[in-house]
């Protein structure tokens, strides 16, 4: 184990960057974003949560992966696919981390999506074990440990020092790299895992009760009445599933340009009313509709693929930004509640 | 305060029970006291789960293009900032007036959880309300200009489209001057304003919260959601993009905006996006003298409306400051 | 880094005929002028013009062609608009073969079929049919019902009529919605026509069409004493990816793009009635 002092931390950013490109939480306009870091910007890793998942980072908003050019009736194709060597991401939490496994399941399975397993193989992910878990966290009710996050290097902020494990080789080789780090023992992480451990069981969700999503009762479920109160409020924008760090639905489209089409893939939202639009039907028609697609697909039809993983890591995103307080934690409450 | 929600829900219940209305548009509790929800309640015994705090910000006019529009009549409590974009649905055709009981309710403010974290009191279990303090986890008083929504620090005090009013206390402040940031971005040089608006719109993630939020946003089918417009998208797929969407969106609601500031309250990136449609009323009163949308039906828009004295677009020369 | 299934290929256009007053059949093969990849019946590719749009269309001509791909194509929205103003030697893009397919060589085979089709449902079709003509020993008789708002509007006519029809036990029952000068078959709606032949229900029966066809005739084989195990269809959905990640044709634990598009009835029964 290794540790730097927190107020020495910017010379481990600046050591970090000056290896591999970096990736961390960064505050711009007073939101908190995974971002490139570089000198000058405003690293944050004491706040708890990012707005955009580290999602992000591998499955990106907008991502172009091929140009068209066209002459005459000849079209030639551009692979314009970002090809990246090793980069770094710091203070992932616990909850984002688990969310990588998720969205492995979808990306990973054949056919390979190959952008998203160029950035996964060449991530090289330091954790950050959660001081501060807030009301809305229930990373717990998923198995997920927020006091041992893992990953390639995982890391403590605690009486103002941080220590990094190395987990995986990956992550050993880059920190065994670092000359502003000393060596450490564990007596002060083991005693954060305690603390941390403990404000986690305190907290509100931690014990919702999911075993009414058990896979077989998938049209039960379905056709539950609660859906149409659950869903009443919805206004049908997207702030929930992009913000979501397991919701990985896509759009294809085209950009014209001056000189020739460049087509990119980005976050599409279940909760739009186009989402499933063909030219003379449309097989979800209001948002009751697409509000139980999109819960159903998390808690029921994901799981049903996946042996019993939930499409949802419980990082409570939804529970904070949803403009009218539309979230999963009642959605499990409300259809648990027979 | 809290007489504020007994005689809310004493409303609520005798409108129901008497059968002159057949439901209710009001909120709903959440699993704590901030996280309340917009809710429709067909009975008494629903009403139940009804509340009205210091959290029930959401404009609930928006839910009354499509309430309106259903079998009987339906009652709601709107907010004055609420009754402002009521009425500019009306003015619109966009609601069936006659279908809507219009209860106005007294407001001194609503909060933003944000602010009250930004208070260093943790989580927030309890809220006991007062005119200009509030009571947190019976314990630690704040003032309650430090938790408000950043709009209702400006308010507009007054109902403008009512049935009947349910006010137990005026509004004392919210007297702030709506247009002091528009005016600090005016005095900024050219490059200053466009590297705080480039700044503030790259976080956006397009997720449309504020057009679904927008009482004025009422068309059918959004040109950025029709894909037979050419023009519709879903991402910024360049920068261009991503500086363009908000303004013509601002543009689209210009003149009919009541600036509610739902487009700021729900934004999950935090762009002041309210900032833009301030902008566009400051203009719209200096160009055609003070208007403002939603207070009076009568009055006519000055975008929709052509006067021989109308400014003229060479008359105008401006962002070169 | 591996290859990306979203990047397509390039297919040059051969051939356009024109079957109905909205409905253009492209011939497709490769910039090498060979089939751009196989496929089995039922079978999907994803198809674009840079610009357009993309789009999933099922493969008309049957595996068995190894000369090029067919595809039937209704003019219904722009990308199909932009595809039927195409010319003889344009290119488009191409990827896939997606779905599961008809289970020709499980399922159906040693069977009797029955096809009934309406409209454009005949497309999917005609890739398992012509695949059977080809594979005639595999299979018992065939019978194939279809419908459409008028003559003019049935698809692939001439082959139905000049190389169908003169199959050994094939029996082809062709109908039209309302009466029209010069047909002197049929005049009806395809879900009691169905019931009007009273075909035995030893068949295995593939039904493609408009939901509300599916759903009546449906209805119809019901009554004739089918079993929901014995009947097949092929669904429609609004797809980008293809192959089980973007989405978008989710419902219930299945995608259609990848699971199907090729459901037994009794299978699609378990699912949400969100398709």
């Amino acid at each position: 184990m290794k540790k730097i002092a927190y107020q020495n931390i910017d010379k481990l950013y600046g050591e970090l960057a000056s290896n591999l490109d970096l990736y961390m939480p960064i505050k711009k306009a007073g939101a908190l974003n995974f971002e490139k870091y570089e000198n000058g910007k405003e690293a944050d890793i004491e706040t708890l949560q990012t707005v955009k998942s580290v999602k992000d980072l591998f499955f990106p908003q907008v991502e172009h992966f091929v140009d068209f050019k066209t002459d005459g009736t000849k079209i030639d194709v551009i692979d314009t696919r970002e090809i990246r060597s090793e980069f770094a991401i710091f203070g992932v939490r616990a909850c984002d981390l688990k969310s990588l496994e998720v969205l492995d399941k979808v990306f990973l399975q054949e056919p390979v999506d190959s952008m998203y397993k160029n950035k996964r193989d060449n991530a090289v992910i330091f954790t950050l074990a959660c001081q501060n878990p807030h009301a809305s966290c229930f990373c717990k009710v998923f198995d997920i440990d927020a006091s041992s996050p893992k990953g390639d290097v995982e890391c403590h902020l605690t009486n103002g020092v941080l220590y990094l494990n190395p987990i995986t080789e990956k992550g050993a080789n880059l920190v065994n790299k670092l000359t502003c780090l000393e060596d450490a023992t564990s007596e002060s992480v083991d005693l954060n895992k305690q603390e941390i451990k403990a404000k986690i069981d305190a907290l509100p969700f931690s014990n919702l009760d999911l075993s009414v999503f058990k896979g077989e009762n998938l049209m039960e479920l379905f056709d539950r009445k609660e859906w149409e109160e659950l869903s009443k409020a919805c206004l049908g924008c997207g702030t929930c599933t992009f913000i979501c760090p397991t919701c990985q639905c896509f759009d294809v489209r085209d950009f014209k340009t001056n000189n020739g089409v460049k087509r990119f893939r980005c976050w599409d939202s279940c909760m739009y009313s186009e989402f499933t639009k063909m030219a003379a039907e449309n097989p979800r028609k209001n948002q009751m509709q697409r509000f139980r697609q999109r819960f159903m697909h998390k808690l029921v039809y994901y799981p049903s693929n996946n042996g019993g993983l939930y499409s949802c890591v419980g990082c409570g995103r939804c529970v904070k930004k949803c403009p009218q307080s539309l979230n999963i934690v009642k959605v499990i409450k409300k259809l648990g509640d027979k | 305060m809290q007489r504020l929600e007994v005689a809310f829900l004493e409303k609520a219940k005798e409108l129901l029970s008497s059968g002159q209305v057949n439901r209710v548009l009001a909120y709903k509790k959440g699993e704590f006291c901030y996280d309340v929800s917009p809710a429709v309640f067909y009975s008494v015994e629903e009403l139940e789960n009804a509340v009205y705090n210091g959290f029930c910000g959401a404009n609930l006019s928006k839910y009354l293009i499509q309430e309106s529009k259903k079998e009987g009549k339906v009652a709601v409590f709107l907010k004055p900032c609420d009754t402002y974009s009521f009425n500019q649905l009306i003015k619109e055709h966009r609601v069936n007036r006659e279908n809507v009981y219009v209860v106005g309710i007294e407001c001194q403010g609503k909060f933003s959880i944000e602010k009250f974290y930004k208070t260093g009191v943790g989580f927030v279990a309890s809220v006991q309300e007062d005119l200009d303090s509030v009571l947190v986890n019976g314990e630690t008083k704040i003032d309650r200009n430090a938790v408000k929504l950043e709009r209702c620090l400006v308010c507009k005090k007054q109902h403008v489209v009512y049935d009947e009013l349910l006010v137990i206390n005026e509004k004392k402040d919210g007297d702030l001057d709506r247009f002091e940031m528009v005016k600090k971005l005016e005095a900024m040089t050219a490059d200053e304003r466009f590297a705080f608006w480039k700044e503030q719109l790259s976080k956006c993630i397009r997720c449309n919260a504020c057009r679904n939020v927008c009482p004025a946003c009422t068309c059918t089918k959004c040109v950025f959601d029709n894909d037979d417009s050419q023009i519709s998208s879903k991402a910024n797929a360049d920068s261009f993009e991503e500086k363009l969407f908000h303004i013509i969106r601002a543009f689209h609601v210009a003149g009919r905006c009541t600036d509610c500031g739902e487009c700021s309250r729900v934004c999950p990136q935090n762009i002041p996006l309210h900032l833009l449609n301030r902008k566009y009323i400051s203009d719209i009163n200096e160009f055609y003298g003070e208007f403002e949308a939603g207070k009076d039906i009568a009055q006519k828009g000055p975008l929709t409306n052509y006067t021989t004295g109308d400014i003229e677009p060479n008359d105008f020369k401006g962002g070169n400051k | 880094m591996v290859n990306e299934v979203l990047i397509p290929h390039i297919g040059v256009i051969t051939d356009i005929r024109k079957d109905t007053p909205d409905v253009k059949t492209f011939r497709v093969v490769g910039l090498d002028g060979k089939k751009v990849f196989e496929h089995m019946p039922g079978q999907c590719a994803m198809l674009s013009i840079p610009g357009v749009g993309e789009a999933m269309f099922s493969i008309t001509s049957s595996p068995t062609n190894t000369e090029f791909m067919e595809f039937s194509i209704k003019k219904c929205g722009c990308l199909t608009s932009w595809l039927h103003a195409m010319t003889v030697g344009q290119q488009v893009t191409i990827r896939g073969p997606y779905g599961n397919g008809f289970p020709v060589t499980t399922d159906f085979k040693g069977k009797n079929m029955l096809f009934i089709a309406g409209g454009i449902g005949l497309a999917p079709l005609r890739s398992v049919i012509n695949y059977i003509r080809d594979n005639r020993q595999d299979y018992g008789t065939i019978d194939i019902v279809y419908g459409s708002r008028s003559m003019d509007d049935l698809v692939d006519f001439r082959e139905i009529e000049e190389e169908w029809k003169n199959e050994k036990d094939f029996n082809v029952y062709l109908t039209i919605d309302r009466e029209q000068e010069g047909w002197n078959g049929h005049v009806g709606f395809v879900p009691s026509y169905v019931k009007e032949v009273n075909i035995p229900t030893d068949r295995t029966a593939v039904l493609c069409g408009p939901p509300i066809m599916i759903k009546f005739t449906l209805q119809a084989l019901l009554e004739l004493g089918f079993n929901k195990t014995q009947v097949y269809t092929t669904l429609e959905f609004r797809m980008k990816c293809g192959v089980g990640k973007c989405g978008r044709c989710n419902v219930g634990n299945k995608y259609i793009c990848k699971d199907g598009p090729v459901f037994r009835m009794d299978q699609l029964q378990e699912l949400p009635s969100e398709y």
